[in-house]
């Protein structure tokens, strides 16, 4: 029961809004003292209970370092926006006249799921497509619809962009056999002797990625008359930002 | 060929490159800071495999003290103007999509060439292949990319550097929570966690259990920001022993669905950094920091009503 003190650390540290770096290793620290906890344990066999969890979480630490890999996309990204890929990226949708923000994030959806369920998915992503690419063009969707979008909207935008990469990616990669998480229960299963197939795991993940495609499309639609309205409200009037409000 | 342990070394030396240029960054009142940080990571990529845990667990408490107590300061090298931008956009036209397209291409491709042809077998190493080629995906667009557009020699180095200050020290998240699921393992936590949520809850129809399991993956996986981390304490405590044993639930079914439920939790969590807190942090939302930033208010209207559908689709499908 004591090693779920660590659990409750994580919790706590949430709560109180203590920077989340502090709050795990102290969560590591805790889980791994805890366990150690015997009737009639020494102080000594507690620091070394201690230091042993350290260094266990230096080694998972070390295996994991392949998280770090993504960031070698930042130079070329930065390079390509010191050169004007953002602006190249607003200057095409504003050219589209039927462009609207809900619109250009419907497409991104739908590529995004679409390729992420045929284990496609390293083509997108928030360092290399959302930041250069997704947001600039959502964003100047918005704008060429409502001249001077205010702050508030645009990174209500910004925010949409974020979510829809998550959302596509989320719910699109579980329908491909050979992602991490089917292979990750397939493993699991078969430690508990029951066998599955991938391919089973893959075909009832459809159900669920299609709910998922349903319920966040819907929502994009109803996104471009959300920010119609509030930026209607947001704009003084007379302004053409009201106009196309109405 | 081309192995993991290559791609590391090239993922230290921009880390070095970020900690030097940080050190010579005059502009940034915490520089030391953002040297230091950088410095340590670039150690731990270029040298780790050759230190101690206990050596590898030092740099960690390093790293956390630097990062969670004061953290880090942005860089503001100097760059293009926004006119340049908008010139530079007008001349080159839809050629800068290409660098920034080639590396999904390499890395779809050489992921693909890896697994069907002799020539990938023989260039890329079978092991986390995607990321290999992710990497090599990186190197070979910025080499094409800095020989179209002549940059000045540090640039990308410079416009990387502002990149990774925005992201800062949430880049170390995702790795620190999977080393504490690692902990969490050792101990057993998962084990206790299952006992004490089937004493807990009386499991007395399918609708029930099912709903237990669906938010407890939810839940589990909100706290450890992965849904990795809880499926198997979940699976093994509720899962497999109440809606599939207990109520002769299809295994195939429960489990696929049971990971989507955990899915809706990742959405709804800042502890998911990688997914909810470095895309706030690169697109500069103001309420970055907040528990509930932009990016994970705009997907809990999507993630609630998609896990009361997971409960239902479970509770309809499995049982059949």
């Amino acid at each position: 029961m004591l090693v779920l003190l660590g659990i409750a650390v994580v919790i706590a540290g949430f709560v109180a809004r203590i920077n989340p770096l502090l709050v795990i290793l102290a969560a590591a620290l805790v889980t791994g003292v805890c366990a150690a906890i015997v009737p009639g344990v020494t102080p000594a066999q507690l620091g070394q209970a201690a230091l042993d969890t350290l260094a266990a979480f230096g080694k998972a630490f070390n295996e994991s370092r392949y998280l770090h890999v993504v960031w070698l996309v930042l130079p070329v990204i930065g390079l390509l926006e010191r050169s004007g890929m953002q602006e190249k990226a607003k200057a095409l949708i504003g050219s589209i006249k039927a462009a609207t923000a809900g619109r250009v994030l419907l497409v991104y959806l739908v590529v995004r799921q679409a390729t992420a369920a045929l284990g496609l998915t390293s083509l997108g992503g928030h360092p290399q497509m959302v930041r250069p690419l997704v947001a600039p063009m959502a964003e100047a969707a918005a704008e060429s619809r409502f001249p001077g979008l205010s702050d508030r909207l645009r990174f209500r935008v910004r925010g949409y962009a974020a979510a829809t990469d998550n959302v596509g990616l989320f719910f699109g990669e579980d329908i491909f056999i050979a992602i991490g998480s089917i292979l990750l229960i397939v493993g699991f299963l078969d430690q508990y002797g029951v066998s599955v197939e991938p391919l089973q795991l893959a075909i009832w993940a459809i159900p669920t990625a299609i709910v998922a495609f349903v319920i966040h499309a819907a929502r994009l639609v109803l996104f471009d008359r959300r920010l119609a309205r509030d930026a209607g409200i947001e704009a003084p009037a007379g302004t053409g930002a009201a106009e196309a409000g109405q | 060929m081309i192995t993991l342990d290559i791609v590391y070394i090239v993922v230290g030396l921009l880390f070095a490159a970020f900690s030097i240029l940080s050190a010579l960054d005059g502009q940034n009142a915490k520089r030391l800071r953002n040297t230091a940080f950088w410095g340590l990571l670039a150690v731990s990529l270029l040298f780790g495999s050759y230190l101690s845990d206990l050596a590898n667990g030092g740099i960690v408490v390093a790293l956390v003290l630097i990062g969670g107590l004061g953290g880090l300061g942005v860089g503001r090298p100097a760059t293009t103007a926004p006119e340049e931008r908008r010139e530079s956009a007008r001349r080159r036209g839809a050629w800068l999509f290409v660098p920034a397209l080639l590396i999904p291409l390499v890395a779809v491709g050489g992921t693909l060439l890896q697994d069907h042809t002799a020539l990938g077998a023989a260039v890329i190493a079978d092991k986390q292949t995607t990321v290999i080629a992710l990497g090599l995906g990186c190197v070979i667009a910025l080499i094409a990319a800095a020989a179209w557009l002549r940059p000045p020699l540090l640039a990308p180095l410079q416009e990387g550097r502002k990149l990774m200050d925005s992201i800062g020290w949430a880049a170390l998240l995702p790795q620190m929570l999977a080393s504490l699921g690692a902990v969490f393992v050792v101990a057993k936590v998962g084990e206790v966690v299952g006992g004490l949520v089937a004493d807990v809850i009386p499991m007395n129809g399918p609708l029930l259990a099912v709903t237990a399991y669906c938010l407890g993956m939810a839940l589990f996986t909100i706290v450890m920001g992965n849904a990795f981390a809880a499926f198997p304490v979940m699976t093994a405590a509720i899962g497999l022993p109440f809606v599939v044993q207990k109520f002769g639930g299809d295994p195939a079914i429960v489990a696929a669905i049971g990971m989507l439920a955990g899915f809706c939790g990742t959405l709804m969590t800042p502890m998911a950094a990688n997914f909810n807190v470095v895309p706030a942090n690169l697109l500069e939302l103001p309420d970055r920091n907040a528990p509930l930033n932009g990016v994970i208010r705009a997907q809990i209207p999507t993630a609630l009503p998609l896990l009361v559908a997971n409960i239902a689709l479970m509770y309809f499908l499995a049982f059949r």
